[in-house]
Order: structure tokens, then sequence, then C-alpha cells
């Protein structure tokens, strides 16, 4: 495993993983703009993260694009690479990396629950896993996303006359959400804000079930009563908001397990829906890799690393520069 | 036990002062036992003697490994929560209610508060544990102050806010004659006011520029601003005691006081320490603070008096809606009458026009007096905070540039910001920490110094992180006195954040010898 370094670059063969600047070769785990970035010569990824690149950046983002399928081999000189699906969002993908018999996994950002809107995480035993830790620590523990998309459900009932704005990441959350709306029987056409269209209806595309969408537009303000409307979280403190009629401002986010980050945030109905593994599949994973070695990069990492280290495993952080400690998801 | 834990989240998310009232109201029109104790604890006034924080954490550290617990409250910055959150999840009991699980509670022996608390705890669900750890620990920080529920309940049953204030403090749980009388079912309980707590008249902070031309100086006096604890004593003929501004008895802490106080009356002033009425500083007071006893040691080393300003009731008389005027009459016949070393008088400061006072404070050198009372000649005596009556008008405070050397994540509304700031000096090539200070800054402030400590951590200890030394702070503080607790040798009194100085080089900074002539401290 010395043939990576923390910034997760290969130097035998020039290669970086989820590089933050333009790179000759970039192996992309998903589309998030803190591990897809524009400017890359050469991009390895699925075919739907090469789509979502496009879409967001354009579609001479890269000046090559090598599109993989889940499980298929691909080799530059000694190392062979394999892409697995990572349950984060559509398209998202964990790494794999032999060389030598020695396999690493680096895992990418990824959920182990179940997901209508991504393929499912699969575990990759392995040597050496280089794990994310967003949600690092045992207070977090998700709860079932159906209960709580039904507490959104529930307060659009009994709140007839307000409006439900719910923000979203733009990619992947947005989504799964009106994906779990769905699957709860909610039928009613969402609304919402312009800058996820495009990536809406990417997934309906793909035959992703988001149901009926349409974007927001200045309709008469008693319109959105009783309506849910999905935004990205930065919208919701803008004036943006303002437009419409007695919003309940609402976050999906697992950081909504602390009150006080709602309080903070002035979340009014905060909804605990993740799209990153809670402590216990942080462990669960971990232990079932079977993997020695433990790297661990953004996020909660000390306790996690205290508890590998407690397991007997070789445990360290990694400090990945440009993720921040604590982001949206 | 459900509805009163979704009404305390409800409340603590929601911004709207309307829709807390709302909630509120929604929860106190259901008409059995459960909304005394609703009541009981949004006021403050429900604890259990066996379970405080630190019990708490004896309980959770048998739940779940100390390291990780201790990870976790650095980031979540909650106790309550931390715990409610971390706490392994077992299958939950029956939903019980909110007073018969607080009736459960009070009944568990002391020998077996362990097991069966935390057998409790485990039954709960998420949401009500945080809110029974909320109410054992006390201080539910949700936002809802007192005021605001007594507002809620005044509106709902069409009465004035200011007849319950008036009375809440006689009230006894479960508050039956309190709720009758809101029914309109009896007439307002009767309340012996002689022995009840009176809420204190508090000054709000002049604002130099705007009140000084708005307000006329004729029609004020001043007093000295001593730096102790504000008191109320209730004298009667039977019995002495001593209340804290929160209504809390303290009596037992101060029994000087309670055995050599004669008469009759309700006074109102500050409790400081000292010999013959020369007070000592805040420093010394504070060997007499958070005791529940004081050793006759204790009261010859560090003996305390109460300095008198201001006088409610007299021989069974309420001065209250008398002028400060009438009132100061009084207070001198009591004294007159009652002669003691415990109880002297706050003299008053007579001047003639606002510049004459800002001379008089100004040139007043004793560091034993923060600032001056501004009190209006003719005021009621009126609880609260009210506007136009009593300001405070404190000495400008002092200040220090000092290099920012540690951060630590905040609690409550600060949680998970790096917001409590380790700031020191040099001494030599190295710095040595002076202070400790959590507010001051702007919201602003506050994100560039979170931002400029999450990119320029160069060591972590737990939840402790060392920083580079590049940003310097002004430091405000009130006092600085010699400790041999401290590295520095010296112990800031409130310091706070006033600024960041973007402008100066640390190698400015002043040496820890330095800043101790400076502050006269050698």
């Amino acid at each position: 495993m010395d043939f990576i370094n923390h910034q997760l670059f290969i130097k035998d063969i020039n290669v970086h993983i989820d590089p933050i600047l333009p790179k000759k070769t970039a192996i992309i785990t998903h589309g998030h703009a803190d591990h897809a970035r524009f400017g890359h010569d050469h991009v390895i990824a699925t075919r739907q993260t090469i789509d979502i690149m496009k879409i967001r950046y354009g579609d001479k983002c890269a000046k090559r694009f090598t599109p993989l399928r889940y499980g298929q081999k691909y080799s530059i000189k000694n190392f062979d690479f394999t892409l697995y699906p990572a349950g984060h969002i559509l398209g998202s993908a964990q790494v794999l990396i032999e060389k030598n018999n020695h396999r690493l996994v680096i895992t990418g950002d990824y959920k182990v629950g179940k997901d209508e809107t991504c393929k499912n995480f699969k575990l990759v035993k392995c040597d050496t896993l280089i794990t994310e830790a967003t949600f690092g620590l045992p207070i977090f523990q998700h709860p079932d996303p159906k209960d709580e998309i039904q507490k959104l459900i529930q307060s659009v009932k009994i709140n007839k006359h307000n409006c439900h704005i719910v923000g979203a990441y733009a990619l992947g959350k947005a989504q799964r959400v009106m994906n779990l709306l769905r699957q709860q029987k909610y039928n009613e056409t969402i609304y919402i804000h312009g800058s996820l269209e495009k990536l809406c209806e990417y997934y309906s595309k793909e035959k992703i079930n988001i149901g009926k969408f349409e974007k927001v537009s200045s309709k008469d303000k008693n319109f959105y009563e009783g309506k849910i409307i999905i935004a990205p979280p930065s919208a919701l403190k803008d004036r943006w908001s303002r437009r419409f009629p007695n919003p309940i401002i609402c976050l999906a986010s697992g950081w909504m397990t602390v009150k006080q980050r709602a309080k903070q945030q002035g979340i009014e109905l905060p909804l605990v829906i993740s799209d990153h593994s809670d402590w216990n599949e942080l462990l669960d994973t971990i232990k079932k890799s079977k993997a020695k070695n433990i790297l661990i990069t953004h996020g909660q990492e000390d306790a996690l690393v205290y508890y590998c280290k407690k397991q007997n495993l070789v445990s360290k952080p990694l400090s990945i520069q440009g993720r921040g400690d604590e982001e949206i998801e | 036990m459900k509805k009163f834990s979704s009404l305390l989240h409800n409340l603590i998310l929601t911004p709207s002062r309307n829709t807390k009232i709302k909630l509120l109201q929604d929860y106190f029109k259901i008409l059995d036992i459960n909304r005394a104790y609703a009541l009981a604890i949004l006021s403050n006034q429900l604890s259990f003697q066996f379970i405080k924080a630190s019990k708490l954490r004896e309980l959770v550290y048998e739940q779940v490994d100390q390291h990780l617990f201790d990870y976790s409250y650095d980031y979540v910055g909650d106790l309550a929560e931390t715990i409610s959150l971390i706490w392994p999840t077992k299958k939950e009991g029956k939903s019980q209610n909110l007073s018969t699980l607080i009736e459960n509670i009070k009944k568990i022996k002391k020998s077996e508060i362990n097991t069966e608390f935390s057998k409790i705890l485990s039954e709960l669900s998420n949401n009500e544990r945080w809110t029974l750890i909320k109410i054992c620990t006390g201080g539910l920080r949700i936002g809802v102050s007192e005021r605001l529920v007594k507002t809620a309940l005044a509106d709902l049953y069409n009465k004035s806010v200011n007849e319950i204030e008036e009375i809440w403090h006689g009230l006894e749980f479960p508050y039956e004659n309190l709720f009758q009388w809101l029914k309109n079912e009896t007439s307002k309980p009767k309340i012996d006011f002689k022995k009840l707590f009176h809420p204190m008249m508090l000054a709000n902070p002049i604002d130099e520029e705007k009140d000084f031309k708005r307000l006329n100086a004729n029609e004020f006096q001043a007093e000295y601003k001593w730096d102790g604890i504000r008191v109320q004593l209730m004298v009667s003929l039977k019995s002495v005691s001593l209340y804290s501004r929160t209504g809390d008895n303290i009596s037992s802490a101060f029994p000087e006081i309670i055995e050599t106080t004669k008469g009759d009356a309700v006074i109102d002033g500050e409790l400081l320490v000292g010999r013959n009425f020369r007070p000592s500083g805040f420093n010394d007071l504070q060997q007499r603070l958070n005791r529940k006893k004081a050793s006759k040691d204790l009261q010859k080393k560090f003996p305390v008096f109460i300095r008198a300003y201001d006088i409610l009731f007299y021989k069974g008389k309420d001065l209250r809606k008398l002028s400060l005027v009438e009132r100061r009459k009084y207070l001198e016949k009591f004294q007159q009458e009652n002669k003691t070393n415990q109880i002297d008088l706050s003299s008053i400061i007579n001047f003639s026009s606002w510049d004459k006072l800002t001379t008089y404070k100004n040139n007043f050198h004793d560091d034993l007096n923060e600032g001056v009372m501004i009190k209006l000649k003719n005021s009621e005596y009126l609880p609260g905070r009210k506007k136009g009556y009593w300001y405070k008008w404190k000495k400008n405070p002092k200040l220090v540039d000092a290099i920012l050397m540690y951060a630590q994540r905040g609690h409550g509304k600060r949680s998970s910001y790096y917001s409590d700031f380790t700031f020191g000096v040099w001494k030599e090539s190295e710095l040595v920490p002076i202070g400790k200070a959590y507010s001051g800054y702007t919201d602003k402030e506050l994100l560039v110094l979170d931002k400029f400590i999450r990119n320029n951590t160069i060591n972590k200890f737990g939840p402790v992180r060392e920083v580079k030394k590049e940003i310097i702070l002004e430091v405000a503080f009130d006092d600085v006195f010699p400790s041999t607790r401290h590295k520095s040798g010296v112990a800031m009194r409130f310091p706070r954040i006033h600024r960041i100085r973007w402008d100066k080089p640390v190698n400015e900074v002043l040496t820890i010898s330095e800043f101790k002539k400076e502050f006269k401290l050698s």
C-alpha cells in the first residue's frame, strides 16, 4: 500500500483518485463537486458519473473519458482497477486497486442501506481499506428513511396552508427524497428549484422513479400552499425562499440527527436522511472487509481511528486537502 | 411523555414566538395533571435530588466507551443530546405518562439509581430520553423563557401576564389554585407577600450618546455599582432569609447575615466580602459562592456584608409603588433602627449634569466598583428590566492584545463551532496562556475564526486544537488578579473578545512581565 500517498495519488503510473486540481489521469468515484472536478486530461469513472460530470461542467470538462461498468477490470501497467457500487448516489463507485496480490479499496462516499436511486453498496474484501468517516461518531445511528419521509408527509397533511421547502443536495439527495416520497405513495407533483432540473431529468431518463416534478415558477403565491418544494440547502436562507406562503423549512441530511445543528441552521422540520454510512455501518464494513490496515479520510476520523486501534487494526487518518471536515452531504 | 417531549422538540426548532406560544397553549389545553408537571419543568422548578449531570455521565460510561462518548460530546456540545443519541437502543417500553414517569423516578432509592434509572433510559425513545435528561440537568435551553410560558397561559385564559407574575413566587406545585383562577372558577390566589421572593428590578446599560441627550440629569441620582452578588434580604420578626437574584434561597451559605439581622422589612442590595464595610474584591467573594454552608473559619477569613440600596416592604407596608426617594427614607429608617455590622447603605452621588457624572466616573480610581448605577428619582420598584428607570454604566473595560493559541468547540447555540478561545502573551520566545474567552465576537468574526482554526490546526489534544500563532485578539476584561493556579500567574475576570487585530504583527504583543507591570500585578 506504499504505492498510494495520502493525497490518493499513485506516483508510479501518475494516477489520482478524486483529485481537487486538474490532473493527467483521474479516477472519479462519484459526481459530487468535492470529488468530481473540471479540467482533467483523462477521466475514468462509471458511465453515470461521466454523464453527471458532463451535465454539471459541460461535455468538454475533460479531454478524454473512459466509462467502466461495475466489476469491469481496467489495467494500467501492473495496476488493476475495478469499480464497485458504493450505494451513495447514482453512478457512485468504490475503487478496488490490485497490485502484486495486495488489494486496496477506496470506498469513496458510501452507504450500506437500501436506496432505489442507485445500485446498492457491495462489500469488497481487501487488505487495505480507505474509508470515509463523515458520520464517524457513535451518536450517528440513522433511522429508517421511510419513517423520516412520513414525518414530512404528515406535516404536509396537518399544515394545509403552509408550503414545505425541503433542503436537499441537488445531486443525489434531492432525487432520493423524491423517490422516498413516491415509495410512500405521495403522488402529487413535486416542485423543484431551477438548479435541480437537469439532474432530475437525468434521473428520470435513467428510469429512477422520482415521479412528476415541475420547476418552481412565479405563480400566484397561494398556489404553493400545501405543496412540497425541493431546493438546495443554500437556497433555504436565500431571498428565493421568501416568495412562498408560510414556508416550513425542512432539511434532509444525516446532520439533522443533532437538534442543536438543526436549530443553528433554522430548520423547523429536520429529516434524518443520509447518503453516508452511519457509525454501525462504518464499523460493520471495516470488520467485514477483513482489512488489517484502515485509513480514514474526511469526516469525524478521530473516533473511528480510536475504535480501529482498539480492535488491533492499523489505522490512521488521511487528511485530504479541499475536503472540509463537515460538509453538506 | 411522548406528547411533552415532542412539545420540547418543536419548541426548540421553531424560531417564531407566536408559534411557540401556540404550541404551549395546545399543550396546556389538556386538563389533566400532566400540565402541572409540564409547567414545573418549563419554569425550572422540578429536579431530581440524585440525578445530576455527573451521575448521568457515570451512567453513560457504564454503557459506552468513555473516549467515544467524549469525542461525541465534544462534537454535539450538549450533554442531554449526546447521551440520548449515544445510549444503546433497547426495545422501547410502553409509553408512560409524564406524571407517572416522574413520580416513579422520585421513588427510586439512592442505592438503586444506577440500575433503575438506566433501565428507564433504555426503554424510552430517543426524543423522550433527551427530554428526561434535560429535566434532570435543569435549564432546558430550548428558547423558551419563563415569561413566555406565563404569557402563553395568560393569553389562553384572557388574563394579564403581570397578574400571573405577581403571584408566581407564591404558587406551588401542582398549581391547582392557579389553574382554577385562570378558568375563573375561583378568585385570584391569596399570597402572603411578606414571605415571598419579589422579582428584582433590573437595569439596562446606558447608551452614552443617545440617553444623555434624551434624559434630564436632574431627574436622576447615581450610586456606585459594586461587584458583588445581588441579593434580597427578607427580615421578619420570626425569620430572616436571603435570596439570590433568581429567587434561590441562599440563607444557609451566609449564616452571619441571618443571625445578626433584625427588624421587619424586605431589602434589596449587594452582597460583598470585606471588613468594616470595605469590600475586598470579587476574588475573595468567590470563596463564599456556590457553597451550601460556610464554616466558622471561612466566615472569619472572608466575612460578608450587604450594601443595601432599596427597600420593598417596611413593617408589612408595601413600598413598591412609592418613588425611589421616598423608599430611600424608609431604608435609612430601617438601618437606623437595626444597626448591625452586616448592613450598610449604598451612598448616593449627586450630580447636576451628565458631564459632571462622567468626570466623577472617570476620576474614581477605586478598583472595587465596576461603574455607576443611574436611577430615576421618582421610579417605582418595578420587576424586570423595564426601560427608562434604572441604568448601569460600566467602567471602560481593560484591554490587552493577545495571540490565539488554542480553540475548542462551544456549547449550546455555538455548538460545533470553534468558539472557545485560549490566548496568550510572550514569555521569552514562547507563548504562555493568560485566559480563555467564549464571547464578545460578532457572528461574522466567529465564522472567520472557526475557519481559520480548521485550516490552521497544528496539533490536536483530544477536543482541543492548537493553531498557528497568527491571529491577534484584542481581549477586553473587567479585572485581573494574581493567581497561583495558572502557569502565567494571572487570572482574568470576565475576558471576552473585543475584536480581531488584523493590523498588528504577533511580535508586538506584550510579554508576561510587561503585562503584569501594565496591570499593576508586580
